[in-house]
């Protein structure tokens, strides 16, 4: 009885929402005002992505292009239940974009453009990975005494935070999985790879972790001095500030990394200009540009077997067991118990 | 026309093959298809199972983990895609609440599998039935895991393409391969019937050429076939010689009687009748020689009866014999043999060859004249040479006046039967030897025949 209440409320909510629309948190347009735009909707911010576009604009001059920010959820909704008719959809909620091509809402990409890329960088032919970014360790000035060297792993990471239980109490930060859908896409790939992430959340359960929504807020807590450790903060944010402020880890034990994809949905317009734009995303000059952009590199196979902690988020329909409402409920509950200690 | 025997082989081979090929792609295709599927069924329904058995009961209903690794794999083969939705008692817990259920309710042990169209996408799904106690009663709870099946269908299809290149290779490799068969086949048949064709126009013996089993009716109806005609022929040749015989003894008989009455009778009229009488029994005696000797031709021809002998011995015996009939014409025989000419061949017919040149030249030639007969060595063959002042072959092909019954056309007024020549040809070729007659230089005939020296 109370989950057919819940049922309906949900849906009732959902249709609400549905008539107001996908929220949109930026909306630029770009070319000859009377061109029919190549739309695309992504959840990164226009600065990362503005070399690349800059640059495909100047090689198209008669095309114009329209470019929506939104959150991923509000990504997935417009796709996925008001189909709205975006050309390109651009978004780091790899499981979401992963629902998306399942579901059959995705058209194949150009396979010239495919080809090449390694089988960790696309799904099919319906999703592909533009941009790859770590997620890493943030620590700030006064995390570390003088002596003492930054943690490499987890364990060490774990040893560094008990050994200084003062130090750091309230001052370590995290996403919060129950608010973000990347936050939650961290920890459960955590709590598959390892078990050392249920004795960090025990730690920093203990300790009063700060819990947040996104990258942004932490990294600015961490600049101001409110947080000394950040964990589980996307590289390209990190990245682009100084180095000053605080020190990037990527653990050697494992590093996640997260892809940034594309895909062109069912509902496109202009499928053959959104095809013409991922094979530019996809060439040599388009990837230099966005890792110009971000500050990351570029997909390359080869930063793996650089690298050989750096663990690229698996693109394939495991991540739907992340969506999944069930499986989330009990995930958040275990975490829950595990950072709330009696 | 019947159709070519090789060409009927080749084509029953060629579509073999390619029935053949047909099968294999269909066969592959089929097989790997069934193969594949039961194992990915066994792999789907073992999921299934495993996800069913998180089912859990808590204190806020129902939960259940599901499993990424599992989807991962179960997408891994061919990137399929991965669909699922459990419910208990008649409410979706989780995952796709559109996903079609199976008409068949599964039992707890055993998933039910089948497949569906969904979200533009075959998708096969393997239900499973568990039950959950909730608030003491217990709900019946079913787990349903769908993949498409996509990539297993391109793998068994790129099986299949394999299989059917395969078989487009075996059928391509049919066409030398049958070609190569067919000749081999018909070989036998071939070298049988060039065995046949090889022999000579008298050659009446039995094929004794070696034939594959297949062909041995063939043989023995031909041989059969080749007997009844040597009997044929023999037949009419015995009966030719002895009626040649039976009337040469007559015509001796009437020629005899007219020249005695010649010599008594007193009328000159009568004696110019009788003349003639005589004259015309002459030429049938002749003929009737001819025919005998034509008939011993072919008949000797068949079985040879070889012997030992000389060459130039035999030119001067037959012309010897022959210089009665030389005389009464007033021709002169000039015979011109220097050496022995040892050889090896039937008696009887290189005698009829030589009667046969040296009498034609006699009959052909006018009064007064010579008839040149040599013989001599020429590399490993005896050239004999008869040579005249006669009329000539006149406008006629030598090769024509060689026929039977053929005779030239400036010889209306001389009696003859037109086997003479032929009888020398004959005669000739049955002793591996050559005859040829050529006009000769300043008029007359020149004959010659070339014999095989031993």
């Amino acid at each position: 009885m109370r989950q057919v209440a819940f049922a309906a409320v949900l849906t009732l909510l959902a249709s609400l929402r549905a008539a107001m629309g996908f929220e949109i948190e930026d909306d630029l347009r770009f070319g000859p005002p009377d061109a029919t735009p190549l739309e695309i909707l992504s959840t990164t911010d226009f600065v990362i992505l503005e070399p690349v576009i800059t640059a495909y604009l100047q090689q198209n001059p008669a095309r114009s292009l329209r470019y929506v920010v939104a959150s991923s959820q509000e990504v997935y909704r417009a796709i996925a239940e008001e189909h709205r008719a975006f050309d390109v959809v651009i978004s780091s909620a790899m499981d979401l974009q992963m629902k998306l091509a399942n579901d059959g809402l995705a058209t194949p990409l150009p396979a010239e453009a495919l080809r090449g890329l390694p089988a960790w960088a696309r799904w099919r032919d319906l999703l592909v990975a533009v941009a790859q970014e770590p997620v890493v360790l943030i620590l700030g000035k006064g995390a570390l005494a003088a002596q003492e060297t930054p943690p490499s792993t987890r364990r060490e990471l774990l040893a560094l935070l008990r050994d200084n239980a003062d130090r750091f109490e309230g001052k370590i930060g995290s996403y919060d999985p129950a608010v973000s859908g990347a936050g939650y896409l961290f920890a459960a790939q955590d709590a598959r790879l390892s078990d050392t992430f249920w004795r960090l959340a025990e730690v920093m359960g203990r300790m009063n972790a700060r819990l947040y929504c996104c990258s942004s807020d932490m990294i600015d807590d961490l600049r101001t001095g409110t947080l000394l450790v950040g964990y589980n903060v996307l590289g390209s944010y990190a990245m682009a500030w100084a180095k000053d402020d605080f020190q990037v880890i990527e653990l050697e034990d494992y590093t996640l990394t997260l892809l940034r994809t594309a895909l062109i949905p069912k509902s496109a317009n202009e499928a053959e200009g959104a095809a013409d734009f991922i094979r530019f995303l996809l060439s040599d000059n388009g990837k230099a540009l966005i890792a110009r952009g971000a500050g990351l590199p570029a997909i390359e196979a080869a930063a793996f077997d650089r690298n050989t902690h750096l663990r690229p988020i698996r693109l394939d329909p495991g991540l739907l067991a992340a969506l999944d409402r069930v499986t989330r409920q009990r995930f958040l509950e275990e975490w829950r118990a595990a950072m709330v200690q009696p | 026309m019947a159709v070519s025997l090789r060409r009927r082989l080749v084509w029953q081979l060629l579509a073999l093959s390619a029935i053949l090929s047909v099968a294999l792609f269909v066969a592959v295709r089929i097989g790997a298809e069934r193969a594949s599927e039961v194992t990915m069924d066994a792999i789907l329904g073992a999921a299934a199972q495993n996800m069913a058995e998180e089912l859990r009961v808590s204190d806020g209903g129902v939960g259940i983990d599901v499993p990424s690794g599992t989807f991962s794999m179960l997408a891994a083969m061919g990137e399929e895609r991965i669909f699922y939705r459990v419910d208990v008692g008649q409410l979706t817990v989780t995952g796709y609440e559109d996903l079609p259920l199976p008409e068949k309710v599964p039992t707890a042990l055993v998933p039910v599998f089948y497949t569906v169209p969904f979200r533009d996408a075959e998708v096969r799904i393997a239900a499973v039935a568990r039950s959950v106690r909730i608030e003491k009663t217990l709900r019946p709870a079913l787990v349903l895991l769908g993949q498409t099946r996509e990539g297993q269908r391109s793998i068994a299809a790129e099986l299949a393409n394999r299989a059917a290149l395969l078989g487009m290779a075996v059928f391509l490799a049919a066409i030398p391969i049958s070609l190569f068969v067919a000749r081999g086949l018909i070989r036998p048949i071939d070298s049988l019937a060039e065995a046949v064709e090889r022999r000579g126009p008298r050659d009446l013996r039995p094929v004794r050429h070696p034939a594959p089993t297949e062909l041995l009716p063939l043989v023995t109806a031909l041989n059969r076939f080749i007997g009844r005609l040597r009997g044929t022929l023999s037949q009419t040749e015995t009966f030719i010689a002895e009626a040649a015989h039976h009337i040469r003894t007559p015509l001796a008989i009437m020629r005899n009687e007219a020249e005695l009455a010649l010599r008594q009778s007193e009328s000159e009229a009568a004696r110019d009748r009788l003349r003639r009488l005589i004259r015309g029994a002459d030429d049938a005696a002749r003929s009737a020689g001819q025919l005998l000797d034509h008939a011993t031709v072919l008949y000797r021809a068949e079985q040879a009866d070889l012997a030992k002998i000389d060459l130039a011995e035999m030119v001067r015996a037959v012309a010897n014999r022959l210089h009665a009939a030389a005389e009464m014409k007033d021709i002169d025989l000039q015979i011109t043999v220097e050496e022995p000419l040892p050889a090896e061949g039937d008696a009887v017919l290189i005698e009829a060859a030589l009667r046969n040149i040296i009498d034609n030249a006699i009959k052909y030639s006018p009064s007064d004249t010579r008839v040149e007969i040599s013989a001599h060595r020429i590399g490993k063959n005896g050239e004999i040479l008869v040579m005249d002042r006669g009329r000539g072959i006149g406008a006629a092909s030598p090769e024509l006046l060689k026929r039977r019954f053929r005779r030239g056309e400036n010889v209306a007024d001389v009696a003859g039967s037109g086997l003479g020549l032929t009888i020398v040809a004959e005669a000739a070729e049955a002793m591996g030897g050559h005859f040829e007659l050529f006009a000769r230089e300043g008029g007359g005939t020149c004959a010659k025949l070339l014999l095989p020296l031993s």
